[in-house]
């Protein structure tokens, strides 16, 4: 830019008398930096000292080289299939990992060296000439941005201001209706958020659900020990999949006494949860109701479950209520019963909605 | 006819001449050559950042030839035998078939990984950095800006790219990702079962998520990247204060061959670290977690790094739900809405606003290429350590379960130290801050006026003791020194004032001598040298 530098005119690139750094010098100048201090970093040639730095670049290339084929050969030829138990399979990772840093980083020292020491030392000085507002520039530069308003006649037009305007509009939102109009999806019909797949309506034809294992096998009350717990399913074609994530319930078999708590608390506190157990059995969904990961540590002992992501605790034996944590609703409970072949069912779906809060939950 | 000779010695010049007929590329090309840069270590962690992307963008090519996001269900018969015969998602078997049957395809994912974290971390310094230094005031708030962008861009990158495996940890990062969408008020239902495609987990996700992550923000980060470079270079690196360095110039050295040279070395550096950390050390064993499935978490399920803030804060947060009756309907705000959707929000715009906050504060509407030591600004120094502290409890407590479990503290102990460490660390931090910047403030003056302690003990005719102090300049009649302060480092010891011997390189013995140290020196400092002198200063004084 010959407007932010001042140069001498008079220079002569072709003088011969000029060295070549005379002619570096001078076009820095005309980029607005000065080379205040420049000096070669071993101004007698062939000194001790810089041979031992050539050297060490030297090597590190050579390392550079060497380690680069260390990692061809062990890309190629170092066995990578995985195989059980203890082998030399394990370490084609590291080996690709040890010859690949080693490379990038002997590459990456030898430069540095290079740069650092070999390089002569050097001092520029750039201008940055912002300080200086060149109102005539900004002067003129807004006259010929208004001028373009002026151009387009708006002012003297405006009914076409508006009519642009009221015509533009729709186009805005043209662009955005693809992109919503394809993703959006009606949280409500169904009513994916309330329902589960518990909900023998909509997934069963009416019949009754059986809870099942995680292998599809259905339960009898008996199978699961006292003080034990287990992880059921909805006994529906895919209903251990993620296709019903919301359904997973934790099958618990209390201890005489502690059925006996469960039971005083929910007889006349909690009336959603009235009649919902089956002997000493109870069932909550296992899907915590603050983010909605499984809820599944379920300490024996204190009666708590709790879930090992945000540390929500929850007391089995009071009807799930979260004691701890950022959780602030119960597990809902499963309403348990058993069918005429002698495996457990639910009689219906859960009575709340299971998993995280949301602004119009029922 | 004859041939012509081919000059090849003229060729170079011939063809640069060329070009240049065509281009006109000679003064451009020029300018960027000679464009300066300063130096200073802490430069560098913007590179690191910059450096990360790029290994990122090699890395993450790779694993897209690899990769498939499909959610349907198929049956692992690959060669990690513990998983044959078992459903998974077409994602996750990919991910796996990515980490033992492609060769070189875990070395690769691991380094995408670490790449991954390293950027997120220096992003972070980086910030830091800047805001310490004062370096985002104008006229570098837009630069900043598009920095605080460039951090959540690549967090949700980073997010979207762990959850890609379908793996049980990425399964439960999403499904708590979804229960923080259902949060929003009034929208949260709607935006989250169409991002899903219906409910959660649904048979979508992943497939959005991966032209997220491959596509769309990938090319947002490469256009801020572009941006906040393309201003660095339009508004010049700003630089410490120092000999000859004013508000109007940069002092360094130029772009080529110099700047250019550390850089590309640096950045292979960067690369090489990436590559042993990738090699040696384990990131995500997916196949050690299994498929997802909406039933099995395990405890000290951590998200990465740069997550684990707001972990914490979802942790921490008491359980305080907002539920009223109006229009015949309940209507709900749960507690997960306030420490993951209006914190990072809170988070996003005070940063985004801060320069301008401080500007109409200080009334200073000056523009600003000159670092400034933190020290010098106390109370900003102060409001960045309580920034810092807030953000290392929620960090600390989004690990809180891990840390209960290795040192046997209670859980309820650990969340309500962190509810509580919250409140009251930040105020606390910015007290100690503020104190020791006044106090280093207090140091450099002092050092300025009275001299550098030289360790030597005299004693008066009278039997009195004293310390002498070695003045840093001319001295005025009450024996104070007259320098002021340079807004910079002022030396405290006697070697920094060449009254020492250097210190020699070397690990087991000196590798240099004091002459090549201090020709060194010499040719390095942009003032006159001290003149050299081999000996040093004994207690005795005798110089």
């Amino acid at each position: 830019m010959s407007t932010t530098t001042e140069h001498d005119d008079d220079f002569d690139v072709d003088d011969r008398s000029l060295s070549r750094f005379d002619l570096v010098r001078e076009g820095a100048r005309r980029d607005g930096v000065e080379i205040v201090h420049y000096a070669p970093k071993f101004p007698v040639p062939g000194t001790k000292r810089e041979k031992r730095v050539v050297r060490t670049v030297a090597l590190l290339f050579a390392i550079t080289g060497l380690a680069a084929l260390g990692f061809l050969i062990s890309y190629i030829w170092w066995p990578y299939e995985y195989k059980s138990g203890f082998n030399i399979n394990k370490y084609y990772t590291p080996m690709l990992g040890i010859t690949l840093g080693l490379t990038l980083l002997s590459v990456g020292l030898a430069i540095i060296t290079w740069g650092k020491k070999l390089l002569p030392d050097e001092i520029s000085v750039q201008d940055r000439h912002d300080q200086i507002v060149d109102q005539t520039e900004r002067k003129l530069t807004g006259a010929t941005m208004l001028n373009m308003v002026d151009e387009l006649g708006i002012a003297r037009r405006p009914l076409l201001a508006k009519a642009a305007l009221l015509g533009l509009a729709p186009v805005g939102a043209l662009a955005a209706a693809p992109l919503v109009g394809g993703l959006i999806k009606d949280p409500h019909h169904p009513d994916v958020l309330v329902h589960t797949g518990w909900d023998n309506k909509l997934t069963n034809n009416g019949q009754p659900i059986r809870l099942v294992r995680d292998d599809m096998t259905p339960i009898r009350p008996e199978d699961i020990s006292v003080g034990g717990q287990m992880t059921v399913f909805p006994g529906i074609p895919g209903g251990n999949t993620n296709d019903y994530g919301d359904s997973p319930t934790l099958l618990i078999h209390l201890r005489d006494d502690d059925a006996d708590r469960l039971r005083g608390n929910i007889t006349g506190q909690v009336p959603a949860n009235e009649n919902h157990m089956y002997g000493n059995l109870v069932a909550y969904s296992k899907i915590c109701t603050h983010a909605g990961c499984p809820a599944s540590l379920y300490e024996q002992q204190t009666s708590v479950l709790l879930c090992p992501c945000h540390q929500s605790q929850f007391n089995i034996l009071d009807n799930a209520r979260p004691i701890f944590g950022p959780a602030t609703r119960r597990l809902p409970m499963l309403p348990l019963d058993v069918d005429s072949d002698g495996f457990l069912i639910a009689k219906s779906d859960y009575q709340q909605p299971v998993g995280p809060g949301f602004w119009e939950r029922p | 006819m004859k041939r012509r000779k081919v000059d090849l010695a003229d060729l170079p010049a011939r063809s640069a001449g060329e070009i240049d007929d065509r281009l006109q590329v000679a003064s451009p090309l020029r300018r960027l050559f000679n464009k300066v840069f300063p130096d200073h270590w802490s430069f560098l962690l913007g590179e690191i950042a910059l450096y990360s992307f790029i290994v990122l963008l090699l890395t993450g090519t790779f694993l897209a030839l690899f990769f498939d996001p499909s959610m349907q269900d198929t049956k692992y018969n690959g060669s990690f035998i513990p998983l044959r015969g078992i459903d998974m998602s077409g994602a996750y078997r990919s991910s796996l078939d990515i980490s033992f049957d492609v060769r070189g395809g875990l070395f690769i994912r691991q380094m995408h990984h670490w790449a991954a974290l390293l950027f997120m971390a220096a992003i972070v310094m980086h910030m830091l950095r800047t805001f310490f230094t004062g370096a985002f005031r104008k006229p570098r708030e837009l630069n900043w800006i598009i920095g605080i962008l460039l951090f959540w861009m690549g967090f949700t990158e980073g997010f979207a790219g762990y959850s890609l495996p379908d793996d049980a940890l990425s399964g439960t990062g999403l499904r708590i990702a979804s229960a923080i969408m259902l949060s929003i008020p009034i929208a949260g239902t709607w935006v989250t079962t169409s991002l899903f495609g219906g409910e959660f987990p649904g048979h979508v996700i992943l497939d959005r998520l991966y032209i997220v992550h491959v596509l769309i923000i990938p090319g947002v980060i490469l256009a801020l990247i572009a941006v906040h470079l393309g201003l660095l270079v339009k508004q010049k690196h700003t630089q410490w204060p120092g000999p000859g360095r004013t508000n109007s110039n940069v002092v360094g050295v130029r772009m080529f061959p110099g700047f250019a040279l550390k850089g590309g070395g640096f950045f292979m550096i960067v690369f090489a670290m990436i590559a042993l950390l990738g090699g040696i050390f384990q990131i995500n064993p997916i196949w050690l977690f299994g498929p997802y499935k909406a039933a099995v978490v395990s405890a000290a399920s951590q998200p990465d790094w740069y997550v684990m803030f707001l972990d914490g804060s979802t942790r921490l947060m008491p359980a305080w739900e907002f539920r009223w009756h109006m229009f015949g309907n309940y209507y709900d705000i749960p507690p997960l809405f306030w420490p993951t959707v209006v914190l990072p929000g809170i988070l996003t715009m005070l940063p985004i606003f801060y320069p301008f906050i401080e500007a109409r504060f200080t009334k200073d509407k000056a523009v600003h290429h000159l670092l400034q030591r933190p020290r010098d600004v106390p109370t900003r120094t102060g409001i960045g350590a309580m920034a810092v502290s807030f953000y290392l409890v929620l960090l600390v407590s989004g690990g809180n379960d891990v840390i209960a479990d290795k040192l046997k503290i209670s859980l309820n102990a650990m969340t309500w130290a962190g509810r509580i460490g919250l409140l009251i660390i930040p105020p606390l931090a910015y007290y100690v801050v503020y104190r020791i910047c006044l106090g280093l403030q207090q140091h450099d003056r002092e050092v300025l006026s009275h001299g550098v302690e030289t360790g030597i003990i005299r004693r008066t005719p009278e039997g009195r003791f004293y310390e002498v102090h070695q003045p840093l300049g001319p001295v005025d009649e009450h024996g104070h020194g007259e320098l002021p302060y340079a807004g910079w480092v002022v030396p405290k010891k006697m070697n920094r004032v060449g009254a020492l011997l250097p210190t020699l390189r070397g690990f087991f013995k000196p590798v240099e001598t004091v002459e090549d140290v201090e020709n060194e020196q010499s040719s390095n400092a942009p003032v006159s040298p001290a003149p050299s002198r081999h000996h040093e200063i004994g207690t005795g004084g005798r110089s």
